[in-house]
């Protein structure tokens, strides 16, 4: 199956321009100029795929841009959808040294965005080890960034890898769950286009659901490498939760990135205050929404969004309302939502409502952001596999779960966390199937 | 208030500073030199004078370097492309508004003793306050028998001199070439002469790039190019060098109007502290402006200032004699590198230098313990590394992560395992790792003992103290 782009939708890449935008080659000079290029640089430190930044950095000053991709994606197949979709700020350019020197850190999300497009832009291929020059079979679960970056790792050392994925198009969040202001889908496709041409072998609108469908996985290959991510996203578990205008985060956010949502208008509020809510929130800003609340249960400290989303949702017009939860969804006889919400206060750990504080929202869409659950129901099934609190329990170096045949990553196996994380847990399981089946044929 | 005047150099010439605008394209017209006198300079040594000819077009390609423009620029240009008679008529115009501005003149003719008699004379006549013979110039000039052709032969710059010795009124200096075995040959040669002064260097023979596209190297005059004079920040030391081996050498030795690579006030003060009674200016004119000499003339004065000088003759050659043989130096005297780990940002810059550049005693040990000795006791910079890359590393994201990650490191801004240790019984006191350090007084070469401190007094014959640490600029 192919991993076919979608059109581009010139209306959705107005409204979502780039929040980083490109950097100009002589800019991107200056900058990689500016560069200390430190020796075991904390940045390649703090990368969870250990992305060799000075290396790439440097090699952007000299005009070696074909060596610069090349060190970059042969430590992060994804380093294109990385360099605009990672929390640089918590990462790399956190760590930069640039920070005690008194100056701003070096935009190494920037450059590496920089570096990547000059290579894609080139339409070169990467080489990879002539296939089956490995002996080794592996089928990669769910088509997100940790099975694209296990899968390509095989794959460039000869080992044979497919992708199993149920949605139409590859690429998972990347594809359907990031910001387009960051990350647009035809990237994520772009992306997953590379590694086809890797030899990769994609399925995609195929599920594996059974136990059984699993065992079949198993004749066929050497090792299985389950890149499922989480399960869908929780609900409020509020009355009025089903009526139509309400649509969970996730869902949101792949409507419009895939086109089936274009515009809105009116008030919407997104109920969570995660990285997801404040992409949500911000989306339905640029999507149209005179008025965008976000409201969260507990307060401005305590929310799990990073500093600089909170600081771009605000610029983007969104409002807080803290302390406050919802209870129900009504209509009104226009058929706008009516939210009844409640101010509360934290106890003891317990949330208690604050008497005589309700109020009712009137609205046009209810976004619940509030996390997804954990993606269990298969492998809960299979033998030897263990979960804790629905997340599948690995070896954090290996990714290898209790069966010795399953290998796991992403966030189905570290509870959620970035695409990079995702993509360094997959190249890991590559490396330790290499390993072991190097072991295995000696 | 310091006075930074020049008083009678090369016997005659008084300035209102040392700042000069040597011969070149800043100093090509009257309407320029008017300008230049307005900004700031203290004189100007005019275009070279000869007779006119065609110069090549694109003329200028530079050095720039992790991107700075013009560490070094290099240029094809010839002397004037005007008339003899249009640049003595301006000259003469700029001395009547301007008298109190040296021009020194620069001139250019063919190897003929009649023929230098009748340019000294005329160029005196219009006004010149002095004669610079540019016996130097490295390209196009010299291939027609002038410029460096002379510069560069003992016996010809000694025999040229002698001849317009014998017409001129004013004071006469040589331009020297730097692109010769041993400058003192040609500075001795110009005093044996009867020169009263020298100017030194000029540029340097330079190819100062190829384009990677076209093999022509820069800059390309319709497809091929030819050795240009490089000068700019690139050539100072070899200036400084240069100036240095002059002044010391009493058969060479005469008042010096210093040049190569001054971009500012402190590359100035070096070559006066080297003898220079003046200082010539061109590159750094030609990339910011007449506009740079405002700083260059606060700085002198501020530093003078600071330092209890009057006039410019109370450190003029200070440094002559803190330059000996290697031989002569204190073999006694030990530094060892001290990190100041309040200052370090954690970079491995001088690590990485000491492994690879120089003696494999810097390492990344204050957490795993520090260890002192040979190389074989200690983790190598690929084994750092593969340490780094091979480690776990995850996104914090939540509170209680990215807090924690946060966290301080504990005394120093830098978390310890970062800051990298000197075992100060291996390190040789080099100072390539001060010097690689991006943050200015972080690292610092210390004595190592106080037996070599007294020692290393004693050993100073000049009666004053040294600073022990070279001080980073």
């Amino acid at each position: 199956m192919s991993t076919a782009s979608i059109p581009d939708d010139l209306l959705l890449r107005e409204r979502f321009t780039d929040i980083k935008p490109a950097l100009s080659p002589q800019a991107a000079v200056i900058e990689a100029n500016r560069c200390l290029n430190c020796f075991d640089a904390p940045c390649t430190a703090a990368c969870p795929t250990h992305i060799d930044v000075p290396g790439f950095i440097k090699r952007i000053s000299t005009g070696n841009l074909r060596g610069s991709a090349l060190r970059i994606l042969d430590a992060n197949i994804l380093g294109s959808s990385c360099a605009k979709a990672c929390p640089v700020e918590v990462l790399c350019e956190g760590a930069c040294v640039m920070h005690r020197y008194n100056s701003e850190p070096i935009q190494i999300g920037r450059l590496q965005r920089y570096a990547m497009d000059s290579f894609q832009a080139t339409g070169e291929e990467l080489l990879t080890a002539p296939r089956g020059s490995r002996n080794v079979q592996v089928a990669c679960i769910g088509g997100g960034p940790a099975s694209l970056a296990c899968a390509a790792e095989l794959c460039r050392h000869g080992a044979h890898a497919i992708i199993i994925e149920r949605n139409e198009l590859p690429g998972g969040l990347n594809t359907y769950g990031i910001a387009e202001y960051k990350l647009r889908t035809s990237d994520s496709l772009r992306e997953a286009e590379m590694i086809r041409r890797m030899g990769v072998e994609f399925r995609t609108g195929a599920a594996i659901e059974t136990a059984e469908a699993l065992e079949e996985l198993e004749s066929e290959f050497d090792f299985l490498f389950l890149g499922v991510g989480l399960g869908a996203m929780q609900r409020m578990n509020i009355s009025g939760e089903d009526h139509k205008g309400v649509l969970n985060a996730l869902e949101f956010i792949a409507s419009y990135k895939t086109g089936r949502l274009r515009e809105l208008s009116g008030t919407v509020v997104v109920v969570g205050a995660g990285n997801t809510a404040i992409d949500a929130a911000s989306a339905a800003r640029r999507l149209g929404a005179e008025t965008v609340y976000l409201l969260y249960r507990r307060g401005e400290r305590e929310m799990t969004a990073f500093d600089f989303e909170y600081e771009h949702a605000k610029h983007e017009g969104v409002q807080f309302l803290w302390r406050r939860q919802p209870y129900a969804i009504r209509t009104n006889e226009r058929g706008r939502l009516l939210l009844d919400t409640v101010q509360v206060n934290e106890a003891d750990k317990a949330l208690l409502p604050v008497a005589n504080s309700e109020y009712v929202i009137e609205c046009d869409y209810v976004i619940p952001a509030i996390g997804q659950s954990p993606f269990a129901q298969l492998v809960q099934d299979l033998r030897r596999i263990e979960l804790r609190n629905g997340i599948i329990v690995v070896d954090p170096e290996t990714g290898q779960t209790g069966n010795s045949r399953y290998f796991a990553g992403g966030d189905c196996a570290n509870g959620g966390r970035e695409v990079v994380d995702a993509v360094a847990d997959g190249k890991r399981a590559a490396r330790a199937i290499l390993k072991i089946a190097e072991a295995a044929y000696a | 208030m310091p006075d930074i005047r020049v008083h009678r150099f090369a016997g005659k010439i008084d300035a209102p500073n040392p700042f000069w605008l040597a011969s070149g394209p800043t100093t090509n017209s009257s309407e320029q030199i008017m300008r230049a006198f307005d900004a700031g300079w203290g004189g100007v040594v005019w275009k070279t004078i000869g007779d006119p000819i065609k110069n090549a077009s694109p003329r200028y390609s530079s050095v720039d370097w992790n991107g700075t423009r013009m560490v070094g620029l290099n240029n094809i240009e010839l002397i004037s492309d005007r008339s003899i008679e249009a640049n003595l008529r301006e000259l003469g115009e700029v001395k009547k508004y301007y008298p109190y501005h040296p021009i020194i003149a620069s001139l250019m003719v063919d190897s003929k003793r009649e023929a230098w008699h009748e340019i000294v004379q005329r160029t005196e006549d219009a006004g010149a306050d002095g004669l610079e013979l540019n016996f130097s110039c490295p390209h196009g000039m010299n291939e027609r028998g002038m410029g460096s052709a002379i510069g560069q032969v003992p016996d010809c710059t000694e025999k040229i001199t002698a001849w317009v010795k014998e017409k001129a009124r004013t004071p006469v200096l040589v331009k020297l070439s730097p692109n010769v075995t041993d400058i003192r040959a040609t500075a001795a040669a110009a005093r044996r002469g009867g020169a009263d002064g020298l100017s030194a260097i000029n540029t340097i023979n330079s190819i100062v790039g190829i384009d990677l596209d076209t093999f022509v190297p820069r800059p390309n005059v319709d497809g091929a190019s030819t050795h240009g004079g490089y000068g700019g920040p690139a050539i100072k030391p070899i200036a400084l060098n240069m100036v240095q081996q002059i002044m010391s050498d009493p058969a060479s030795a005469l008042p010096l109007s210093g040049m190569g690579g001054i971009s500012n006030w402190r590359d100035a003060v070096e070559f006066m502290l080297l003898g220079c009674g003046t200082v010539q200016v061109c590159t750094a004119a030609m990339h910011y402006g007449y506009r740079v000499v405002e700083d260059m003339a606060e700085g002198l004065e501020n530093w003078m200032r600071t330092k209890g000088f009057a006039t410019l003759d109370d450190f003029r050659g200070l440094s002559l004699d803190r330059v000996t043989d290697w031989n002569s130096l204190n073999l006694n005297y030990k530094v060892i590198a001290h990190i100041d780990e309040q200052k370090c940002i954690g970079c491995g810059l001088c690590q990485i230098a000491c492994w690879d550049g120089a003696h494999q005693c810097i390492h990344s040990d204050r957490v795993s313990g520090p260890v002192n000795g040979q190389i074989q006791l200690h983790d190598g910079p690929p084994t750092v590394e593969f340490r780094s890359r091979t480690s776990l590393a995850t996104t914090p994201v939540t509170r209680q992560e990215r807090a924690a990650a946060a966290s301080s490191h504990g005394p120093y801004p830098t978390p310890l395992a970062k800051i990298p240790r000197v075992d100060e019984t291996e390190c040789t006191g080099c100072n390539l790792c001060a010097l690689v350090c991006p943050v200015d007084e972080c690292i610092t070469m210390v004595r190592a003992g106080d037996n070599e401190l007294t020692e290393s007094r004693e050993k100073d014959s000049r009666g004053s103290e040294v600073a022990a640490e070279p001080r980073r600029s």
